[in-house]
Parts: structure tokens; C-alpha cells; sequence
């Protein structure tokens, strides 16, 4: 294909940047794909931001009167945004920080040191991050009910319908893959230096905290990215073990939004938008991290 | 389970010194090994709890007939009972395992494709390349639930995108009509599946030796066969970690129709009769735990040659 991308610009000389009939394609291609792509998300802020009378008088396939950012305000307030925003950042921030504390730990255990059981130990956590939730999700229900917290963790006095209970399986289930992905990254650094750093009288927690760690940064940033948007994604695991429609984080509360928000589709485009924001901005923000992080999970190895 | 998280504690520091160069030098003093005991020790005792125990608990009570609510004693053995019920009464569960190997031939078709063509067309020198791909990356950021809530926007009969762009006089019920709406959803989800798959294709294609393409064009192969007979055997690698991705993501389906219809009328999944059990009408724990069974069974065809493929390579180097 390129071959033939050659040849037409062959003619012309000049030394500005020739645009072959070709290239044009291609961009004309790649455009459209991308409008395409975006248009769901585009169809859905233009319906979040009309009015009911409009819509329903002309239809949403139309041109808009005028253009409002009421229902925004709108769903804020009857969906009590502020509220599952709020149990959200108390699932998200614990169950990222902890995964990622408890998956280097045994990243570096795995990477750094040779025993019997290494190997065993990393197949482990790369299988179970690859099961389906519902292989482990019914039995998880139960054994939740049997495990007793105290009454300020969880008023059911167990682990189900708690918060704990949430970040407890975010926590097990995603350090397969922080795993993974951290031990294939450690195996890169060098042993010489760990190996330095005990000559040196080095204890071991000093060379996974103060060595290993601060050289883990970038691969960090990209797992904390990828994981942020994974927990705050997550559907199925509040909507089973938790069963008090307050504590629900934002993404299962969207089934609560569908009912208070009975036919008013602009206002559920509202809504939907507002809980997608927290991923778009870290999606627009952090890219490279995020692109990085999913690009690391799968090529090494 | 303890046995083990102790064994590495115990292997490690004892035995001859090691042959194997560099990495274990000096053995490791008691408190190290402590240490390192607990760091291991605590993160595989969370994962096993709360992952692995419950896979055995599945296949355990798969087993078993039981509402799940009262205690262990009221658990009923039965046998296979709950796999010979579901092969050969249980209305659901045909149509389900029917829409999941759709799902599946529909991702590993649709959005593989479609990924690899677009990750073809962006490798190379291009201007906006990173625009083109900002955008096509944009939907993997959102969360299968709450596309279900934006593509019925999209679908609603009265008003809907779709129908008012076709301009049906009949508008189609996409969402409403069991025939067509499984093909809707996957719609929908190959939407977000196809930017993940081309982000696997483009770092793929990146790791490509680029002498390689050189020697096929000077050996006069054209792109279409340097591309067939070079570049796409060569990311074997990213072909697997593809096929794997898909797969599970094929039986993982679940948030998407569960927001649209609770998975009922024509969308019927695997892993909706699963949960079923424990979120709605039905409470058949042995049912639903040999439904999970099966799943399990599907997925470890994957996981497993996986394994083998990713650890194998490790062993060798």
C-alpha cells in the first residue's frame, strides 16, 4: 500500500509537504471513524443539554431551541450525585492504594528472590485476575455473611452490604493483575543493585521500599490510572454483595438514577455524563499512563 | 492454603547455596525472612480467601441444593443432579450458553478486525495521529453499565438516533425485540471493545523489528503480503494476549445487559443466570454455582494455555 502511496507524489516537485490523493483517504477514513466513535457520546450531551418541552414536542432528532445545563443541575440534585460520588471515592481510594501496596509487595517477593514456590505463587494471581467475577461471586455472597466486623464497619455486623466488604474483593481481585504486571517490570531492574543495597547491610523491607519502589514509579502511575477507572467502573460487585441502595457506588446507582429519573431521557444523558466525567477527565488527563498501563499488561510476558 | 504460604519462607533461606548466579548471594538473615514471609504471606492470603476459596466453594456447591439463606446444615448433596437439570430441563440455560457464543464469535470478529485494521492504518508517520487515536481510545475509559444507559439514547424507539437517521416508517424496537437486540448490545460493546484491541495491535506492531519489513520489500513482497506473511505471525504474542482478552471479556459480559433489561428476553448470559440466583427471582445456590462451573470450565481453556505460554517463555530465559 505504501508502494503505491509513492508514486503519485513522484511529479511534483516542491518542498512543501505533498498531500497525495491516498493520504487524503486515509485521513478522510480516519476522521469519519472517530466521528463515529465519539458519536453516542456527542448524541448524549446533546440530549442532556435540551429541555423536556423541547425534545418532547419536537423529537430529539431535531434542532435545538435553545440549549440549557439545567439538567445537569437537575440530576445532581434528584439523583443525590454528591452523595454516590462520596461512597465511591470511599471504595475507590482505599481499594486502589491498598492494591497496589499488596501487589508490589508480592511483585517483589516474586521477582527478587528464588524459591520453590515463585512461579506457583505469580500463576496464581495471573489466573485469578483472568476468572469471571460470577465463578467466585456466589460463594463470596455467602462467605460475606459469615464474616463478623464490628457494628461502626458495617451495621449488618458482617461484611456484606459494607463498604470493606467491597474494597476486600477490589483489593483480591485486582491484584492479579497489578501483579502481574509489577513483577514483570521488577524482573527488568537489574539485581545488581538490590544485590548492592544487602551487601550493604540493607534490610529487606528497606530494598523493596526505599530501592525497588521509587524505580516502580512510572509503571504506578500507569496501574493506578488503569485501576482508577476499573474500580470506579465497577457494577457487579456493589450490586451483589451490597444490598442498602445508599451505600451503592455511582456506577451501580445508575439503576437507582433509571427509576427516579422515570422517561426524561435527556436528563438520564445528564446524569450518565456526570458519572462518566470523573474517567474522562482522568482519561484526558493521564492518557499515556492509562494507554501505558493496559500496554504493559499484555505485551510483557 | 497455609502450607502454602509457609513454604516459601522455609525453602528459601535453608538448603545448599545456590548455584543460580547472583540472586541469592548471602542467605537471609531471621528477620528478613519474617519480613519477606509477610509480605508474600498477607497478599496471597486476601487473594485466595476472596478469590480462590470461592471458586472451590462453586464447585463445591455446585453440587448441592440450597437457598443459600439458612446455614451449612441445611445444604442437600445431590450430585450431579443440578448439571443433568440444567443440560436438560432449564429453559434458560441454552438460549444463554446460545448468546454467549455469539458475544464471543461477534468480538473476536468485529472489534479484532476492526482494531487491527485501524492499528495498521495508525502506524505510520501521520498527522493527528494522536487526535485519531485519543478518540478511538475514549470509550474504553466507560464503564460498560453506563454505555447500556448512553446507546439506549441511541436505540429508544420513540426518538431514538438510529431510528430517527434510518427514518423507518415503522420504527424498530432495538432494545424491545429479542430477535435483533443481543446484535444491538454487541454493537455497543464492540464500540468500546475495538479501541482496547487496537491499543494491543499498535504496541504489537511497534515491537515489530522494522528490519524485518525491510528484508520482505527488498526480497520484493508487497505490503499486503510483508503484512500477512511477516508482520502479523511475528505478534504471535499480542494474537494470544487478544484471543485471551476477548474470551473472557465474551463471558465476563454482564453490567451492559443487565442495565438494559436485567438480562431477560433475548440477552440472557451465562453469568446473568449465575447472579440471578443471589440478586433476583431465583434462589437456587447449586444451580447457579454449577452454572458458574461451566463458565469456570470455558475459561480455564483459555487461562491455562495462557499460563503456559506466558511462564513457559520465563522458565527458559
Amino acid at each position: 500500500m505504501t508502494a503505491t502511496l509513492e508514486r503519485p507524489s513522484a511529479p511534483v516537485v516542491s518542498k512543501k509537504r505533498t498531500i497525495t490523493p491516498a493520504r487524503a483517504a486515509l485521513h478522510a477514513f480516519l476522521i469519519l471513524t472517530c466521528l463515529m466513535t465519539l458519536a453516542p457520546l456527542l448524541w448524549a450531551v446533546y440530549a442532556s443539554l435540551r429541555t423536556y418541552e423541547d425534545t418532547s414536542v419536537n423529537g430529539y432528532f431535531s434542532v435545538a431551541k435553545s440549549l440549557t445545563l439545567a439538567n445537569f443541575a437537575k440530576a445532581w440534585e434528584i439523583g443525590d450525585l454528591p452523595h454516590f460520588y462520596l461512597n465511591t471515592f470511599l471504595i475507590t481510594v482505599p481499594a486502589l492504594v491498598l492494591t497496589l501496596l499488596l501487589s508490589s509487595m508480592v511483585a517483589f517477593g516474586v521477582s527478587r528472590f528464588s524459591f520453590k514456590l515463585n512461579l506457583v505463587l505469580l500463576m496464581i494471581f495471573t489466573a485469578g485476575n483472568l476468572l469471571p467475577q460470577q465463578v467466585i461471586v456466589t460463594p463470596l455472597w455467602r462467605l460475606y455473611r459469615l464474616i463478623e466486623v464490628p457494628e461502626w464497619i458495617s451495621a449488618s455486623g458482617s461484611l456484606i452490604d459494607s463498604q470493606l466488604g467491597v474494597i476486600l474483593i477490589h483489593i483480591a481481585f485486582q491484584s492479579g493483575f497489578c501483579t502481574f504486571v509489577l513483577s514483570n517490570y521488577m524482573k527488568t531492574i537489574p539485581y545488581e543493585l538490590t544485590e548492592a543495597a544487602r551487601v550493604d547491610g540493607a534490610s529487606v523491607f528497606r530494598q523493596y521500599w526505599q530501592l525497588t519502589l521509587p524505580l516502580c514509579r512510572p509503571v504506578l502511575a500507569a496501574l493506578a490510572t488503569l485501576e482508577f477507572t476499573w474500580i470506579y467502573n465497577d457494577f457487579l460487585w456493589a450490586l451483589v454483595l451490597i444490598q442498602d441502595g445508599d451505600k451503592m457506588p455511582v456506577t451501580s446507582a445508575l439503576q437507582n438514577l433509571k427509576g427516579t429519573f422515570f422517561t426524561d431521557n435527556n436528563l438520564i444523558a445528564a446524569g450518565s455524563l456526570l458519572v462518566a466525567l470523573p474517567t474522562l477527565v482522568v482519561f484526558f488527563v493521564l492518557q499515556r499512563q492509562f494507554v501505558g498501563g493496559l500496554t504493559l499488561g499484555s505485551t510483557k510476558g | 492454603m497455609t502450607a502454602l504460604q509457609e513454604k516459601p519462607k522455609a525453602v528459601a533461606p535453608s538448603g545448599p547455596p545456590p548455584r543460580r548466579r547472583g540472586k541469592r548471594a548471602t542467605a537471609l538473615a531471621g528477620t528478613d525472612k519474617l519480613v519477606l514471609a509477610i509480605m508474600l504471606g498477607i497478599p496471597t492470603i486476601v487473594h485466595l480467601l476472596f478469590v480462590w476459596i470461592p471458586t472451590l466453594g462453586s464447585i463445591a456447591l455446585s453440587f448441592s441444593r440450597w437457598n443459600g439463606i439458612g446455614g451449612f446444615e441445611d445444604i442437600e448433596w445431590i450430585g450431579v443432579e443440578n448439571y443433568v437439570e440444567i443440560f436438560t430441563e432449564y429453559p434458560r440455560f441454552w438460549p444463554a450458553v446460545q448468546h454467549n457464543l455469539i458475544w464471543l464469535a461477534f468480538l473476536l470478529v468485529v472489534p479484532t478486525c476492526a482494531g487491527l485494521l485501524l492499528a495498521v492504518l495508525l502506524d505510520r508517520e501521520l498527522r493527528f495521529s494522536r487526535i485519531y487515536q485519543s478518540a478511538l481510545y475514549m470509550p474504553m475509559v466507560l464503564s460498560l453499565a453506563l454505555i447500556g444507559f448512553i446507546w439506549q439514547l441511541i436505540y429508544t424507539p420513540d426518538g431514538g438516533l438510529l431510528n430517527s437517521v434510518l427514518g423507518l416508517d415503522k420504527p424498530v424496537d432495538w432494545i424491545g425485540d429479542s430477535d435483533i437486540n443481543l446484535y444491538a448490545v454487541l454493537v455497543a460493546a464492540a464500540w468500546r471493545h475495538t479501541g482496547y484491541i487496537m491499543l494491543l495491535y499498535l504496541a504489537g506492531l511497534k515491537g515489530v523489528d522494522p528490519s524485518l519489513k525491510e528484508a520482505a520489500a527488498l526480497d520484493g513482497a508487497s505490503a499486503t503480503q510483508t503484512f500477512f506473511r511477516v508482520t502479523f505471525p511475528v505478534m504471535k504474542p499480542v494474537n494470544i494476549v487478544v484471543a485471551v482478552v476477548t474470551v473472557i471479556e465474551a463471558l465476563r459480559a454482564f453490567d451492559i445487559v443487565y442495565v438494559i433489561n436485567k438480562g431477560r428476553n433475548g440477552l440472557e448470559l451465562l453469568s446473568v443466570l449465575v447472579t440471578d440466583n443471589i440478586i433476583g427471582e431465583a434462589s437456587r445456590i447449586g444451580r447457579g454455582s454449577a452454572v458458574a462451573v461451566i463458565l469456570l470450565t470455558i475459561s480455564l481453556g483459555v487461562i491455562i494455555p495462557y499460563l503456559y505460554q506466558t511462564f513457559s517463555k520465563e522458565n527458559r530465559t
